[in-house]
């Protein structure tokens, strides 16, 4: 019996929700006193992941491929039945959350998503996740034998624990499906709010889209994704890619700032993940300032060039 | 085509979000119920396809009576009948056995609903369903167009999009961008005279099981107060978020 983790890669390379992946397994299979085994496909180096505790590797190689997700639930579920494991662990990146149900449902497992932290209690199999739009948590029991665990972004720190693992190449039986990949298309150049560590946000408060190149060099000094209200996407001043809140993007990042936003409660919700917020806005009576950890109270127009000069020499300073 | 959109009742975006004194049970005094922000983007899509297309479009919830008035707004909308699966929706393997079971009696081509609901979270409804079906399935879909058989539909990847062909009969979870915030509808008077004319159908649950419990619900714990900076001092920010916060 083995823990399995599935270590998704963006062209060839493991992103960080994929390292916290494997931690969380290493750090579940220690609490069972078990062996964690590690399934990627495509990925360049997957020794790589002998750093972080895999005992096994198991690597699907086949330039072929392009993600699938039934097709990719079969290969992982094959890979649980060779392992002899019965809990698997993916992340909660898109790719994973489509993943998971089917792979819950092929393995006959209880599947919980948005998990926060290592189960409490193994009997009965408990675990902590996040409900209500990061309103609450919950402690959730699994209670069918095989289980499946989608860990939130950001909740499981990456720890090394470097091991000699069995790597082995893994050649799957693939599903057949009527869902085809047609293209893939990227922003160039742009760093993702879902792979972001810092996120620079942007609100109604900046009275037009034009505004918003302060932001976008903001988030640029600090190497950051750019991100705005839902206000400012319904209007159109920012695509719809960029509105985080309850029912945009989540954001779980290390640091979120949040410029001329007044702090909705739907918009709390979709980032109240996320470690550190720093809140900027000339209202100081803005339900905002109530869930930030740092504050400014004052006009954006003035701010925000000031921070952009301060930050640029702190980052020269520090580079 | 012939359409089922599966709907949750769920609280508000604006709901203040409370348990009952043992922390067992959402407490539900005082809040608003409304269909899941996601299912209705689903829905609205699936009335487009009605009126573009000559569609047929079915929702169904899990849920007791309390549920009506949100089928009832679905119904309002423009969907032509609705079905209530008589049973608490204890958790998505068991809801997803139940809709599962309505589709098998339904002849449907497709299932359209939203990638989760805003209250557990757990979006895994869709993708079970696909796999209980044993049909194919697109999750956090933001565009769909569909000719015949053939779906042409677009999914959020991260930091990107990846456009999709599949086939029908399949189960599409989608979110905003599969219809924009201003073509979602506000049921008008003659809508909801309508509404109270169209068929909602109670049917019982088929016996099956749950796979996870929960035990408690918390609440987020009390954040320290803010900590204010003066405009003037940015300096001093800089310095918080290096030395104390460690995050830049």
């Amino acid at each position: 019996m083995s823990v399995l983790v599935y270590a998704d890669n963006s062209e060839g390379k493991f992103k960080k929700s994929a390292l916290e992946v494997v931690s969380y397994g290493k750090a579940l299979a220690n609490q069972l006193d078990t062996d964690l085994t590690v399934i990627t496909i495509n990925a360049t180096e997957p020794e790589q992941l002998q750093k972080y505790g895999a005992n096994k590797i198991l690597f699907v190689k086949d330039d072929s491929f392009v993600f699938n997700a039934k097709i990719y639930a079969g290969i992982i579920t094959e890979a649980a039945f060779t392992s002899n494991t019965n809990i698997i662990i993916i992340d909660s990146s898109n790719n994973g959350k489509y993943l998971a149900p089917l792979l819950a449902a092929k393995f006959n497992a209880g599947y919980v998503s948005n998990v926060v932290s290592a189960p409490s209690s193994l009997a009965p199999f408990t675990v902590e996740r996040k409900v209500f739009s990061n309103k609450a948590f919950s402690n959730t029991v699994i209670s069918a034998d095989s289980k499946v665990i989608g860990l939130a972004k950001n909740a499981f720190e990456v720890k090394e624990e470097p091991t000699t693992a069995e790597i082995e190449e893994f050649s799957p039986v693939l599903l057949s499906t009527s869902v085809k990949s047609e293209s893939v298309e990227k922003a160039s150049g742009k760093i993702a709010i879902a792979d972001a560590d810092i996120v620079v946000s942007g609100g109604r408060g900046l009275k037009g889209p034009e505004n918003f190149k302060m932001i976008e060099e903001l988030a640029d000094v600090l190497g950051a994704a750019t991100a705005c209200s839902k206000p400012v996407s319904d209007m159109g001043w920012r695509p719809h890619g960029e509105h985080v809140g309850q029912t945009g993007k989540p954001v779980a990042a290390n640091l979120y700032i949040a410029i001329a936003i007044s702090g909705a409660i739907q918009h709390l919700a979709g980032v109240n993940a996320s470690k550190t917020k720093v809140v900027i806005n000339t209202d100081p009576e803005a339900p905002f300032f109530k869930a930030a950890d740092y504050g400014i109270v004052g006009d954006a127009f003035e701010v925000v060039p000031q921070l952009i000069e301060k930050l640029k020499a702190f980052k020269a300073e520090n580079a | 085509m012939k359409i089922l959109v599966c709907i949750s009742h769920v609280p508000d975006t604006t709901s203040k979000i409370n348990f009952t004194s043992d922390s067992t049970e959402f407490d539900t005094n005082g809040v608003q119920f409304v269909i899941n922000p996601y299912d209705e983007f689903a829905l609205t899509r699936a009335i487009w396809f009605q009126e573009k297309q000559g569609a047929t479009v079915t929702v169904v919830n899990v849920g007791d009576a309390t549920t009506e008035p949100t089928l009832r707004k679905a119904l309002a909308i423009g969907a032509d009948e609705a079905i209530r699966i008589d049973a608490k929706p204890t958790d998505g393997f068991y809801v997803a056995q139940q809709i599962a079971e309505v589709y098998r009696n339904g002849e449907y081509d497709l299932i359209l609903t939203g990638k989760e609901s805003i209250d557990y979270n757990g979006g895994m409804v869709p993708g079970l369903l696909a796999s209980f079906l044993d049909i194919d399935y697109i999750n956090a879909c933001i565009g769909l167009e569909i000719e015949g058989n053939t779906v042409s539909a677009s999914r959020e990847i991260d930091g990107g999009t990846e456009k999709l062909s599949a086939t029908l009969p399949i189960v599409i979870a989608g979110q905003k961008g599969l219809v924009e915030e201003k073509d979602l509808k506000i049921p008008n008077m003659r809508g909801i005279m309508m509404a109270r004319k169209k068929p909602l159908t109670v049917v019982p649950a088929i016996e099956s099981t749950t796979t996870t419990q929960i035990t408690n619900f918390e609440k987020n714990a009390e954040k320290s107060a803010c900590k204010m900076v003066d405009a003037n001092n940015l300096d001093e920010l800089i310095n918080l978020l290096h030395n104390e916060a460690k995050v830049i």
